[in-house]
């Protein structure tokens, strides 16, 4: 199960044309929040909205569809997304969240909900969790480094980044370039090296670009909560959808890249326990699947 | 429903469907089994921990009439000699100059079939852990440190105050023999000596943190922020709890626990 449980997998894309227009791939993060904000499904969502360093983004709380829109988007680095849960609970007053988690953030909410020690009153108040695909995650300086040294691009030129096809995309307002996938690796957080999620397992709904056409989204649909929501969506005209065996790559890519990730991290993690470092993941001696995120 | 499932669904424990029928079981046992008698020990806290333990309004009333005995607790229980019990919930640190701490925590140890340290300052000593002496009413008073320093602790449930949910989902669990919810708490029964700076030394020095922001989220004083996608600690409002740890998803996961609750 390198994919996680799921429901329902489906390619997917906002009908919004607004969002189409500024979305990373098919706009499931942005048009599901705007929909759950306009339906009053959530009271707000924590995003990682812009900065006024360009690609810097910090987390969020979005309480419109305007503010959503302007969070639109994949930055490749850090937005500790999960700080700012607290925030939104406390300070706005938010009864129902909407958030927006890579797989370790959704790894940082779950464990709380389930073992919430010194955090009152907010497990309940998660009300939608929207996972993204995630390979490994950079830190700002990486970032910067490998797009003006080895791209020879401007940072603040930079308009959208992208992953796909074993390449890191740039575009500027008047050409886009690329950096072979492999130059980036050794830039990534260490942590990541660990990591046994690929596809936000821990998530109500979880999408990203991998498995379809430019322009839409793979999307899993998990929990009865995120089952509930993306049904609506859908019936709604907000969000269309195709069947996955309709498309291509299709899901035999995600697969594919899913065990890559999780086979390399289960070397790093059997090297640690080795070298006697802590690491909170069993070895592979140790579960019945050598692969599943425990 | 019976008060157990109400407790349950309001804490969102439920089991999967297809469970349901073993389920049912474990909850007839547990109304048949006798109420577990439970004793109340305030050593050098400040009483927010038993007021978390009051905040589960929806569920208190059943939960202390009808499911638990408290047979044990000043200002709760008019006793002066201490029972047995079948667990105690000692809040607050122990005081090495303070005699009759000292007694009532062997005498607990000895009383009680579960030790429970119950919140920070019982489990890691907490904001305790400050104390230099010099202050009135006992000026002498200045060694305070985690029960576990003295007696066997068999759960810790750190917390400045643990949150009235897991105060009620460690009950549930407690009352449902469930070990596998508890065995985080049992080992944490170790952690006595817990530092904002663990983010630093166990999780950033060992090529852990992924700057996911859950510590920043769950530290009770704020006294951790996010600087360039890692924790950075603000000493001085550092209490010592071990919260920011405990949360971290990289300082243990109970995964299977969490596929259960998500019905994964």
């Amino acid at each position: 199960m390198v994919l996680g449980t799921y429901k329902e997998v489906v390619a997917a894309r906002s009908t919004d044309k607004q969002i189409q227009k500024i979305a990373q791939d098919g706009g499931i993060v942005s048009g599901l929040f705007c929909y759950a904000l306009d339906e009053k499904l959530i009271d707000g969502a924590v995003v990682a909205g812009p900065t006024d360093v360009m690609w810097k983004p910090e987390p969020m709380v979005a309480m419109s569809s305007d503010e959503i829109l302007a969070a639109a988007g994949t930055k490749y680095t850090f937005s500790p997304n999960v700080w700012m849960l607290k925030k939104a609970v406390r300070q706005y007053g938010l009864e129902k969240v909407g958030t927006v988690a890579i797989p370790c953030q959704s790894m940082g909410i779950r464990k709380m909900q389930s073992y919430p020690f010194g955090v009152r009153f907010l497990a309940d108040k998660i009300a939608l969790m929207l996972g993204i695909f995630c390979m490994e995650n950079f830190p700002y300086e990486s970032l910067r480094t490998f797009i003006s040294e080895k791209a020879g691009v401007d940072f603040d030129l930079v308009e959208k980044m992208d992953i796909g096809k074993g390449k890191f995309w740039i575009q500027t307002a008047d050409e886009l370039l690329s950096i072979p996938l492999k130059e980036t690796h050794g830039y990534e957080q260490s942590g990541c090296k660990v990591c046994l999620d690929y596809v936000a397992e821990l998530a109500d709904v979880s999408t990203g670009s991998v498995g379809t056409p430019d322009g839409w989204s793979t999307v899993f649909v998990r929990t009865d909560a995120g089952d509930t929501i993306f049904k609506q969506a859908v019936e709604a005209g907000v969000i269309e959808t195709k069947p996955m065996d309709d498309v291509k790559p299709g899901l035999g890519l995600l697969e594919k890249l899913a065990t890559d990730k999780k086979t390399k991290a289960m070397k790093v993690i059997d090297e640690r326990k080795a070298m006697g470092l802590p690491v909170p993941f069993k070895g592979s001696g140790e579960k019945e699947d050598p692969l599943a995120n425990v | 429903m019976s008060i157990l499932a109400r407790i349950k669904s309001f804490f969102g424990m439920e089991a999967k469907p297809d469970k349901n029928a073993s389920q049912e079981e474990v909850e007839k046992v547990a109304e048949e089994k006798a109420k577990p008698r439970i004793g109340y020990i305030h050593l050098s806290g400040c009483t927010g921990d038993g007021m978390s333990l009051t905040e589960n309004y929806d569920i208190l009333a059943p939960l202390l009439t009808e499911m638990v005995d408290i047979v044990y607790g000043q200002t709760l229980v008019d006793l002066w000699e201490m029972p047995e019990m079948d667990i105690a919930l000692v809040e607050g640190s122990v005081c090495l100059q303070d005699e009759h701490s000292l007694h009532e925590l062997k005498e607990v140890r000895e009383k009680a079939g579960l030790v429970v340290a119950f919140g920070s300052c019982a489990a890691t000593g907490c904001f305790t852990r400050y104390s230099r002496g010099g202050q009135q009413a006992q000026p002498n008073h200045e060694s305070f440190v985690p029960i576990a320093d003295l007696v066997k602790v068999d759960l810790a449930i750190p917390g400045c105050p643990p949150s009235p949910e897991i105060i009620a989902k460690t009950v549930v669990a407690v009352l449902n023999d469930d070990m596998d919810y508890l065995q985080p708490m049992m080992d944490m029964a170790g952690y006595t000596e817990a530092c904002g700076c663990d983010l630093q030394l166990k999780v950033v020095n060992q090529a852990l943190c992924i700057g996911c922001g859950t510590c920043a989220m769950a530290c009770q004083t704020r006294a951790v922020s996010m600087t360039n996608g890692r924790p950075e600690i603000n000493s001085d409002r550092c209490i010592k709890c071990g919260v920011c740890y405990v949360q971290c998803p990289r300082s243990w996961w109970p995964a299977d626990r969490i596929n259960q609750d998500l019905g994964l």
